[in-house]
């Protein structure tokens, strides 16, 4: 029995008001809450270790090394690296998508080559291979989606080809909610040559996630969408491709030995990991790991999946909303929903709906490319997690009938 | 801050005015103004004649308060010069900011002071003020060509 109540206890910023009525947080693509434990872990690491890992021999020093290298062992069991080696700490998605881009893209793709994209790519996704095409003088190209929002495989077919030298795609969309069938798209790819970079941000805190079984070269997250704090991201990529990348950030901890002229550097991963890494953030997000495994992604999805069906039903008696995004169950769509009032402008709907307590996102959700596409100025989106209800999902809905009358409307 | 203090009649009237929403023909100037993480996208045309605001207009789309706040200038600096345009709308912002406290200046503006109790929201300042940023642009740049 799923007890999301139980749940949620577990979150103290949920336990709060806003504007005088209960928060009901409906902005989960944009970062998720910290469950008490995690909070707890980080603290307690502040507490008692706050060393400079990988240096010095001093107690302290060797703990927080521990942690650090432990909490690195447990991102790779959790998404199914073959390795520890292959995890790299990064910031966030932005800083491990930046980290491809500026290594792999700018020293691999050459003049001509294709450098493929779906439209619906966050903006990390998309402008740091907008800068690899510019200067290295290839093509950027995008798959389309189809009515259902999807994309349509004579499309790829002519799209990704022998010429194309690098395919970035989000596995779940952080705007229409669509997930792409990663697995199949990756197998295609690879056969025209292609390396691939998943954007996991959206997916990884919904799906159980196996690179291993995706067969990415490179996967990308951040632990604050996976209720780890804010600072800590993670850049999955093949030994093979890492090995020989240049290094990205250049300074201490990824060197070997330093002359005057010239530098060696270190093995994987710490060649990508130049300058006091975030320990704590990293000690969050294996604490957040933890907290993921208490209940089981079946579990998890089937909740989800509830929520966001019955979302999508219970919008459609809201007078002029339109929904962007695939209406199918959950092998299609995540629990991710955005949506237009006709008349009235998407931050409106924010400010309206947050006189009720409840946040949801406006705005173009840094995919300005699908929002020209959609012909979309801006929508409003609300996105679940593990810890919202249904009954969150009855005073959102009660809450949108109002806005039309708020702005002026008769109905 | 309420919602009925915010989406007041006044506001909302003026956030549907067509008459200020259009495309201006004889336009000598314009200027786009852009808030990029909420997409309130607007392009002010003027009709500028021996430094006078003779005509002014806008298109593009946005919120509400973006909306309103664009008719509401328009209203207010038609047919006055350059720099008295300039001017309120460094009164306007400076009220935005709660740096002017006088009723005098205050009154200036006319129907804009509407915006005022705006500061109390910190998320809808920046739809309040784009007009006037882009407004002000739009006259330093059509100065600097005249």
């Amino acid at each position: 029995m799923y007890d999301v109540q139980a749940i949620r206890q577990k979150f103290p910023t949920l336990q709060q008001q806003v504007n005088g009525k209960p928060l009901i947080y409906f902005d989960n693509a944009a970062t998720t809450h910290t469950p008490m434990e995690v909070l707890d872990a980080v603290r307690d690491y502040k507490e008692r270790f706050n060393a400079n890992p990988h240096r010095g021999a001093h107690y302290l020093g060797i703990q927080a090394t521990e942690l650090y290298e432990q909490a690195r062992e447990k991102v790779a069991a959790f998404i199914n690296a073959p390795s520890p080696q292959e995890v790299i700490f990064t910031k966030n998605a932005t800083e491990a998508l930046n980290l491809v881009a500026y290594s792999y893209g700018f020293s691999q793709i050459q003049a001509g080559d294709d450098i493929v994209l779906c439209i619906s790519e966050h903006h990390s996704n998309l402008v740091p291979w907008q800068r690899v095409a510019k200067l290295k003088g290839a093509t950027l190209r995008y798959l389309y989606l189809t009515e259902d929002y999807t994309l349509d495989w004579e499309e790829v077919r002519e799209v990704i080809t022998t010429k194309t030298a690098l395919f970035a795609i989000a596995q779940m969309s952080n705007v229409l909610g669509t997930i792409y069938p990663i697995r199949e798209l990756v197998a295609y790819a690879h056969q025209q040559g292609a390396v691939v970079v998943v954007d996991g941000a959206q997916s990884v805190p919904h799906l159980k996630t196996d690179v291993q079984e995706l067969e990415a070269d490179f996967f990308v997250f951040s632990g604050h969408k996976v209720f780890a704090p804010m600072g800590i991201g993670v850049l999955y990529g093949r030994r093979e491709l890492l090995e020989s990348m240049p290094p990205f950030l250049m300074g201490g901890e990824m060197v070997e030995y330093v002359q005057e002229q010239e530098t060696t550097f270190n093995d994987i991963p710490y060649k990508f990991e130049a300058g006091t890494p975030n320990v704590e953030g990293a000690v969050g997000l294996a604490s957040a790991i933890d907290f993921l495994a208490g209940t089981s992604w079946e579990a998890i999805q089937e909740h989800e999946e509830k929520l966001t069906r019955y979302a999508l039903e219970r919008l459609q008696e809201v007078p002029h909303l339109k929904i962007y995004g695939p209406q199918a169950g959950r092998t299609g769509r995540g629990p991710v929903i955005a949506f237009t009032i006709d008349g009235c402008h998407p931050h409106d709907v924010a400010t309206i709906v947050d006189q009720d307590g409840i946040a949801l996102r406006a705005g173009h959700h840094c995919a300005q490319p699908l929002m020209n596409y959609l012909k979309a100025p801006a929508t409003s989106r609300i996105s679940f997690s593990l810890y919202n209800t249904k009954d969150e999902i009855d005073v959102l809905i009660n809450s949108l009938q109002g806005v039309r009358g708020w702005l002026g409307y008769e109905s | 801050m309420n919602l009925s203090s915010l989406y007041t009649e006044l506001i909302l009237e003026h956030s549907r005015n067509c008459e200020n929403k259009r495309h201006l023909e004889c336009a000598t100037c314009s200027k786009r103004g852009h808030n990029p993480s909420c997409g309130d996208d607007i392009t002010i045309e003027l009709l500028m004649e021996d430094g006078k605001i003779v005509d002014a207009a806008f298109t593009g789309s946005g919120c509400a308060i973006s909306q309103a706040s664009t008719s509401m200038m328009i209203d207010l600096v038609k047919g006055r010069s350059a720099e008295e345009a300039e001017e309120l709308s460094q009164i306007f912002l400076g009220m935005i900011k709660r740096e002017i406290k006088t009723e005098e200046e205050l009154e200036l503006l006319e129907e804009a002071i509407a915006f005022q109790n705006i500061s109390n929201m910190p998320a809808r300042v920046k739809c309040a003020v784009l007009a006037w940023h882009t407004l002000t642009e739009a006259i330093q740049e059509a100065n600097l060509h005249s």
